[in-house]
């Protein structure tokens, strides 16, 4: 086995208190081996259970004892096979002893022996609630001491999630302390790791599936002054398991063709814009950038020359206090500063650092460059990551800070600003401070739910699973999110339930409905429906404005139309409208009804008035608009209308108020002189007579 | 996006109303570009508050009247219009004669506008090399709290990292664009294809195809936008749950009314609980788990520092966090810790070096600012390429003071004794060292090995290329030179090097 490569030995308890259980157990194991199955092709697993109803191992055969354990898969080269034992666990009938875990680690000594340079791991899924057995000889501290030992002189790590279901089962107490202690000495004296889970969710996210080497990015001094520098080594702490990158398909090979990849190669080609037909080489092109509207063309020495050329660096700038960096500051993923290792003074110089900062509530700013040749710098803020294990250093953590060009300053109204009717009262303050305290994840002396490190990510549990079904079956659809895994995406029917008063209390007090004045098609906020990918690329540019004003802007309504009450009001409105052209012809149009429908169907003086009113709003907003021709037109129509109707009094009102053609003094387009407009009505009321 | 700056002066009392005439081209000249692609603003410069002032009576009202229908046909268009008010050294400039009506300021805002506006005149000068940003909403997003209660949220990206901009490809003999063709072959046949509907992953020897909209229906795992699934004490979040800048929240009543009363109040109670919301982000752009920081508005006298509202910041998962603090424990040792005294000496060495009013936004950064300059210098056929200040080096005469100095001489002494300088020299050890050893045998020897040819008398006659590559690369070695590179590389280099 390679340097590389691992050794892995799953040891499952299968005893009756587990059987609960053991679906997770199966998933989590079956997403490690199929993680192993496309990254890790190499490494080699073997599946022990213990707790079974037989017996069968090689242990048993030479020495005796190791009862109720079964060897279900010897150590292999990964492959499909495995997978599917897992997925059938064979439930056991007796009680495990996890202390039979020799076996495995009997399995990895003799497989490997001493000469191997791979990875030798174990890994204990157990509940630790029953009795381990007395050995024949000394203590059962004894007893762990001896095959610590044996383990840490193979170099054989161990990691045991041991699996808590919620307290108050028939549990003794005192057993499930005792083995507590058992494995606590195996963590002290080998290179073990025990996590405890209460969760089916947690379960699953326990067992690390994708076993990643670390890598350092930087390996060299943090300078504190030219004077003082401190020997670290930087590691990324949190980095995203990307969705797999699934390999373009091509089916054009004939199905007969056995040979086919069935790859797609992508082509990048560069045409001149102007002529299509002609293909740029690659020596021929040249970057260019923006500037403004026209694009700079750098050439790549031009660029080398004069860009930005920091040297290799880690550079403490000072210490600032916690509360200035606030935590939405941070931009990427996070990276850790631990002291170079096996170099005591730069530990002891970390962990005084980092103490102090904690205890002062400060952090460090620093400027970092990783790699020489980097073309920029960092700017980022330690804080210090203080360990309480023994064994592990203290360390750093490391965030990158924005500069002063990633930060866009958008201006928000205060929410002491908003109107009395959006501020919650008392009593809705006490209703959402009793949900807030309520719904509670983290409840002391509970294991904290959807810890970060302990949960998987849903939807690549989802896909490993799917690949699996696909690999039996082509067709198979895609299965149902688990039940576990909702726990993740969905609030915890448990959680709610316990907390149903406070929920109930928080509806009653608040109550939301849909904004009436939208239309129809852009009300779907509040409808429930499964997150699609299409539904909301429409999202991104569908309001510019800001919200708050928008809902003012809603009771504006836009006129379309002249009412009867405030007919000028709307007139003008629909005049200054600029969406569409066409809304002046309209608005001239409706007046100019609307005025002959004053005229002719309400005889008297009060309607002559309001008639008038509208008369003038129209005139004035045919000058404006430039169409003298419109509101001259309708006059005469008015006029032979007036004749018509025998509205002479209508005419008189009109004369007395002064109002006239509009002439070309007024507007340029008008064919009507001055002296024309002024004696139209003077000159035409002695035929009315 | 475009700003289209306009400059027109005003000639009080003559009869042609210029005011309107300097919107009517403003606008007419903005109208030319694609109104739904550019941000349209037109910046008005002007020191008379009053431009109708010398005129009276309906000649007046007439001109303020269509001069204020033109700017609002200018803004119902989309053009924002901007007033950059000039002082005069005698008066006051008072929006509220005429531009107050313009802009549409209401009138407790323009008591507040002057001031602004005189900041807006300076930021400008500043914001001249900075990338500028609409206020947009990232997407809107429903929030579901419990018992099909619901809320709506808009989001902003409030803080993201500038990139120097996209590259566009031009030929370089004509300075043309160039344009990208993208196509798929199928690597059997050879057939030109469409984009593949399907893809693969080699799982067991064999490849399992996915189609599109399997994968598609694999990442829909949620129904709704945020899922509200508890709350959690503020100490639960760790300084590494974080993976990318975080997006900030502020709640909306456009579509569901009373959105912002439940939302002040979650908010209120966050903060004065400290706790945080624990939520996951079903979106299909980026489906995750978040956490809700509720932060406080924070206001000093140049404005508003921080918005009211709060911040989703991306949880990673289990398989994103590494362990890397077990990686280097081995069993049975303990590791080094600072005593009270380091801690003490390290207190002291804080309260020395601390940045009194350190702020995130104070650095410009110093890689971008170059780029700019280069690109301005290059655009405008300058001579020189003007220096850019890299503000993010430590402050060296503060480090210099005698009271820093002592404080850190007092920690160094404490945690390093009087080795300090032996340490510095000997490079560390462990394996890293055995590595640096092995270099530095090969260098020797390397520089023992080129010893034995005459490497100027090759290079005189041009035989460096019937060397074999591993011989170049002991010359390259002994120099100091990096051996990576084809053989004519290597060669070039070499050249380079003897100066020849």
């Amino acid at each position: 086995m390679a340097r590389n490569r691992e050794g892995l030995v799953l040891l499952l308890d299968v005893g009756p208190s587990m059987h609960k259980v053991l679906p997770e157990v199966q998933k989590i194991c079956s997403m490690l081996i199929q993680k192993k199955l496309i990254y890790r092709k190499f490494d080699e697993v073997g599946i022990v259970i213990f707790g079974a109803e037989d017996t069968d191992n090689e242990l048993t055969i030479e020495v005796g004892g190791y009862e109720h354990v079964v060897v279900l898969r010897n150590i292999k080269v990964v492959d499909g096979d495995i997978v599917e034992a897992l997925q059938e666990l064979p439930r056991g009938t007796v009680a495990g002893d996890y202390l039979d875990a020799v076996v495995g680690m009997d399995m990895l000594i003799k497989k490997y022996q001493l000469t191997n340079k791979g990875k030798k791991r174990i890994c204990l899924i157990t509940d630790a609630q029953n009795p381990i057995k007395d050995p024949y000889k000394g203590t059962k501290d004894d007893q762990v001491s001896t095959i610590a030992v044996q383990m840490a002189a193979h170099g054989v790590r161990m990691e045991t999630i041991i699996v808590r279901g919620r307290l108050g089962e028939d549990i003794d107490q005192r057993i499930v302390d005792e083995n507590d202690h058992l494995l606590h000495l195996f963590s002290e004296k080998t290179s073990a790791k025990t996590v405890y889970v209460e969760s089916p969710t947690s379960l699953l996210g326990a067992l690390r599936t994708r076993d990643i080497s670390p890598v350092t990015i930087f390996r060299g001094d943090l300078e504190i002054s030219p004077k003082l520098k401190i020997k670290v080594w930087v590691y990324k702490k949190t980095s995203e398991e990307k969705f797999p990158t699934l390999k373009k398909y091509s089916d054009k090979a004939p199905p007969t063709d056995k040979y086919a990849t069935h790859e797609v190669k992508v082509d990048y080609e560069y045409k001149s814009v102007e002529d299509p037909s002609k293909v740029i080489p690659p020596n021929q092109r040249i970057k260019g950038y923006r500037y403004g509207p026209q694009v700079v063309p750098i050439s790549s020495v031009e660029w080398d020359a004069f860009k930005f050329k920091p040297e290799k660096s880690v550079k403490l700038l000072g210490f600032t206090n916690a509360s200035n960096i606030l935590r939405h500051y941070y931009m990427k993923d996070v990276n850790i500063f631990i002291a170079e290792p096996g170099n005591a003074r730069a530990a002891i110089a970390v962990s005084a650092l980092a103490r102090a900062m904690k205890e002062l509530n400060k952090v460090a700013i620093v400027r970092c460059v990783w790699r020489q040749g980097q073309g920029s710098v960092v700017l980022g803020v330690l804080t210090p990551n203080l360990s309480e294990k023994d064994k592990t250093p203290d360390s750093f953590c490391f965030n990158v800070l924005p500069f002063a060009e990633d930060v866009r300053e958008f201006q928000f109204p205060s929410f002491s600003n908003f109107p009395a009717s959006w501020q919650p009262s008392e009593q809705e303050q006490q209703a959402a401070d009793n949900l807030v305290m309520m719904l509670d994840l983290a409840p002391p002396g509970k294991e904290e739910a959807l810890l970060p490190e302990f949960t998987p990510n849903p939807i690549l549990e989802r896909f490993y699973h799917h690949l699996e079904l696909k690999s039996k079956q082509p067709d198979a659809a895609v299965p149902p999110l688990d039940r576990t895994l909702k726990k993740i995406t969905e609030p915890d029917p448990q959680l709610f339930s316990e907390s149903k008063s406070v929920i109930e209390a928080l509806c009653k007090s608040f109550e939301v409905k849909e904004n009436p004045k939208l239309k129809k098609s852009t009300r779907r906020l509040l409808q429930e429906k499964p997150s699609g990918s299409d539904d909301e690329g429409g999202y991104g540019d569908t309001s510019n404005a800001l919200a708050i004003k928008s809902d003012e802007s809603q009771l504006l309504a836009k006129a379309d139309k002249i009412g009867d009450l405030t007919p000028v009001q709307d007139f003008e409105a629909m005049m200054s409208r600029r969406d569409n052209p066409d809304w002046v012809a309209k608005a001239i149009k409706d007046m100019e009804n609307k005025i002959c429908n004053m005229v002719e169907n309400c005889k008297g003086g009060d309607n002559y008035c309001k008639a008038l009113e509208c008369l003038v709003a129209l005139r004035k907003g045919c000058i404006l608009e430039q169409e003298p021709k419109q509101f001259n037109d309708f006059l005469h129509h008015l006029f032979r209308l007036c004749q018509e109707k025998k509205l002479g009094n209508f005419w008189e009102f009109l004369a007395s108020k002064e109002l006239t053609l509009i002439s070309t003094s007024e507007a340029i387009d008008s064919e009507v002189t001055e002296d024309e407009a002024k004696n139209f009505l003077v000159k035409k009321l002695p035929k009315l007579e | 996006m475009k700003d289209i700056g306009c400059q027109y002066g005003i000639l009080s009392g003559s009869r042609e109303n210029s005011l309107y005439n300097a919107l009517w081209v403003a606008q007419a000249l903005l109208r030319k570009g694609s109104s739904r692609t550019a941000r349209t603003t037109i910046l008005l410069f002007t020191n008379e508050d009053d431009p109708f002032g010398s005129i009276k009576g309906a000649a007046k009202a007439d001109m303020t009247r269509t001069t204020l229908q033109r700017a609002k046909d200018a803004q119902d268009l989309g053009i924002s219009i901007e007033l950059l008010p000039l002082g005069r050294p005698d008066q006051e400039f008072n929006v509220s004669l005429f531009y107050a009506q313009l802009i549409g300021l209401e009138d407790d805002d323009a008591a507040q506008f002057m001031p602004s506006a005189g900041q807006k005149l300076e930021d400008m000068k500043d914001q001249l090399r900075k990338q500028m940003f609409a206020k947009r909403i990232v997407r809107r997003i429903t929030l579901l709290i419990a018992n099909g209660l619901s809320i709506e949220l808009n989001t902003y990206a409030l803080i993201r990292p500038t990139t120097p901009g996209a590259i566009m490809w031009l030929d370089s003999v004509t300075n043309r664009p160039l344009k990208t063709e993208r196509s798929f072959i199928c690597a059997d046949t050879g057939a030109l294809m469409h984009e593949p509907t399907k893809l693969s992953q080699s799982y067991k020897n064999e490849n399992i195809i996915f189609s599109v909209e399997e994968l598609s229906e694999i990442k829909r795992v949620s129904t709704g936008h945020l899922r509200l699934l508890g709350f959690k004490p503020l100490s639960c979040l760790k300084d590494y749950h974080n993976l990318r800048p975080s997006t900030f929240v502020f709640p909306s009543d456009k579509e569901v009314v009373g959105s912002t009363r439940i939302f002040i109040a979650l908010h209120r109670s966050m903060l004065r609980l400290n706790r945080f919301a624990v939520a996951y982000c079903g979106s299909s752009f980026h489906p995750r788990l978040v956490a809700l920081v509720a932060q406080d508005e924070i206001i000093n006298a140049g404005g508003q520092v921080e918005p009211p509202g709060m911040y989703m910041i991306y949880l990673p998962y289990t398989d994103d966090v590494r362990l890397i603090e077990e990686f280097h424990s081995e069993s049975n040792v303990r590791v080094p810790r600072a005593t009270d005294d380091h801690i003490k000496k390290a207190a002291d060495l804080i309260k020395r070096t601390y940045l009194k009013d350190f702020s995130v936004c104070q650095f410009a950064n110093p890689a971008l600012q170059r780029h700019y300059a280069m690109l301005q210098a290059l655009a405008l056929e300058e001579e020189e390429i003007p220096d850019t200040i890299d503000e993010t080096l430590p402050d060296e005469e503060g480090m210099a003071r005698l009271g820093v100095v002592k404080a850190i001489e007092e920690f160094k002494l404490s945690v390093y004794g009087d080795k300090y300088d032996e340490e510095s020299n000997s490079v560390g050890n462990g394996k890293a060292n055995e590595a640096s050893k092995k270099r530095k045998a090969a260098a020797e020897n390397a520089a023992n090995e080129s010893a034995n040819y005459d490497w100027a008398d090759l290079a005189d006659n041009g035989q460096l290329k019937d060397l074999t590559v591993a011989e170049l690369k002991l010359y390259l070695t002994a120099h100091n030179l990096p051996v990576s590179g084809k053989k004519e590389a290597l060669i070039s280099r070499i050249l380079t090097h003897m100066g020849k």
